[in-house]
């Protein structure tokens, strides 16, 4: 059984809060970068891309980050996760770099983003931006933009559709599959 | 919902047992890997606390230095073994060197032997993941693994594309490795060579034989050129060097019929003007070079999939 949380228009109009508030907030899109996460990351980090540039006619760089090469339960698993391409083609030196993810559940990912960013370079500062937000926090991470909360049960699943990447945009929350 | 990435073998032995999905799988590993080595800071954090051994019972720098440096891009540690400095010196066996080796806990064993079948021997031995580094005249994986990389970069994909191997089939374990990968992929295969080169019966294999460079490279999308290799060559199987230049060295005068996207690659280390000539060495279709660049990614991405079954058997 699973329900919609957020749906097509709901998704669109929390994208475009965010560049709102990532301007507000970085008094403008001058310094500052965009950092996808793989893969939904990805998606989301371009359209606020796309959306700033309709707000102040700058092209912010954006860039790709895949964690897998920093998980910390790698060791544990039998199964290598696919490895992805990691795509940042500009220093993060002195940037304001805004870091991208659908959901924020553990931070662990997020623990993994931050210590691969910084080996490309020392960030003027790395700010959180996620879709959905869905508490359980095993790391003191805490995001600076964020779509929805979500209060969830750990046993719940959330699942963030993109077109891009699944043809549909939507964001459902489901009972696990065991 | 994450993908996953599996090997069918748990040691890298030979091109011969992998399928064309461990190929695929090895190769797009390695292609996400390969930037790493742009970085400034090279180095991921993957294999903290892991230990590579390189076990090498043969002369080489590009290979050792290769497993090495994708060892230590993972945070690894590495440690070289030569054969001369080894107590195989002393008269120890092979297989009690590795059994030492094992009770000091390493995760993974690099091994290069001058007797084909040594690392197969090895695996019965050690219980951690061996990866073949070149084993007398059998096999060479990584080096045709690199290989392939190199290509598909240029060419896109692999299958249906018409490859010549030059040189010292006979005594090649690049080539071999290299029959059995590309047919796995689907490319056909050409050996050029004088008689006393190619082994007797390599039709089994499934390849054309020719005997005349101009001929035989006519039609290749890639060609291939192997080192002659002078500490195999006091059996007569050549007159002169001078002789197998005359008529197998790949010049600018060969390459006047072949379409200019053809490819042109060579496992190193090169003896210039004997096998291809200085020019065709460093021409535009020469990519040389860019094969020892993919070495480090694939054997990173060798040591990054391999990693998961080491762990599997310790627990």
């Amino acid at each position: 059984m699973s329900t919609i949380i957020l749906n097509e228009k709901d998704i669109a109009r929390a994208i475009n809060r965010i560049s709102h508030e990532i301007l507000e907030r970085n008094q403008g899109a001058e310094n500052i970068a965009l950092i996808g996460i793989r893969t939904r990351g990805v998606t989301l980090s371009s359209r606020l891309q796309n959306k700033i540039n309709a707000i102040e006619n700058i092209e912010v760089a954006t860039g790709a980050l895949d964690i897998t090469l920093y998980r910390d339960d790698l060791g544990a698993r039998l199964q290598k996760p696919e490895l992805k391409k990691t795509e940042i083609t500009f220093g993060l030196e002195g940037k304001h770099v805004i870091l991208c993810d659908d959901v924020l559940f553990t931070g662990r990912t997020i623990r993994a983003a931050i210590d691969a960013l910084i080996d490309f370079g020392r960030p003027a500062s790395v700010q959180l931006a996620v879709l959905i937000d869905r508490g359980h926090r095993e790391l003191p991470i805490r995001p600076d933009y964020v779509g929805k909360n979500i209060p969830t049960s750990k046993s719940k699943r959330v699942q963030v559709f993109l077109k891009e990447v699944d043809d549909e945009d939507k964001v459902i929350i489901q009972e696990q599959v065991k | 919902m994450t993908q996953t990435a599996t090997l069918s073998q748990r040691n890298i032995i030979s091109m011969e047992s992998l399928t064309d999905t461990d190929i695929d799988t090895i190769l797009d590993t390695a292609d996400s890997f390969k930037e790493i080595s742009t970085r400034t800071i090279k180095k991921v954090p993957t294999l903290r606390g892991r230990t590579i051994i390189n076990l090498f019972f043969e002369p080489s720098t590009r290979t050792r230095t290769s497993f090495e440096i994708a060892g230590k891009r993972l945070s690894a540690d590495v440690i070289n073994i030569s054969g001369a400095s080894s107590s195989t010196v002393k008269g120890e066996s092979l297989i009690d060197t590795v059994k030492n080796l094992e009770a000091m806990n390493p995760d993974i064993l690099v091994v290069r032997h001058n007797c084909s079948g040594a690392p197969a021997l090895i695996t019965q031995f050690f219980n951690k993941p061996v990866i073949n580094a070149g084993d007398g005249t059998h096999e060479h994986p990584s080096q045709s693994l690199l290989d392939l990389l190199t290509i598909r970069e240029y060419k896109g994909n692999l299958k249906g594309l018409k490859v010549a191997i030059v040189g010292d089939i006979a005594h090649s374990r690049v080539a071999r490795s290299n029959i059995h990968a590309m047919q796995t992929m689907g490319m056909t295969v050409k050996v050029i060579a004088p008689p006393t080169l190619i082994p007797i019966d390599i039709e089994h294999l499934g390849v054309d034989v020719c005997h005349d460079l101009t001929n035989g490279i006519r039609d290749a999308d890639v060609i291939m050129i192997l080192r002659i290799q002078m500490e195999r060559q006091n059996q007569g199987l050549l007159s002169s060097l001078r002789e197998y230049s005359n008529y197998f060295c790949l010049t600018e005068e060969h390459l006047s019929n072949v379409s200019d996207e053809t490819l042109i690659i060579h496992p190193g280390p090169v003896n210039r003007g004997i096998e291809i000539s200085l020019d065709v060495m460093e021409g535009s279709r020469s990519l040389i070079l860019n094969q020892v660049t993919n070495g480090v990614a694939i054997r990173m991405a060798l040591f990054y999939l391999l990693l998961g079954e080491s762990d599997a058997n310790s627990n």
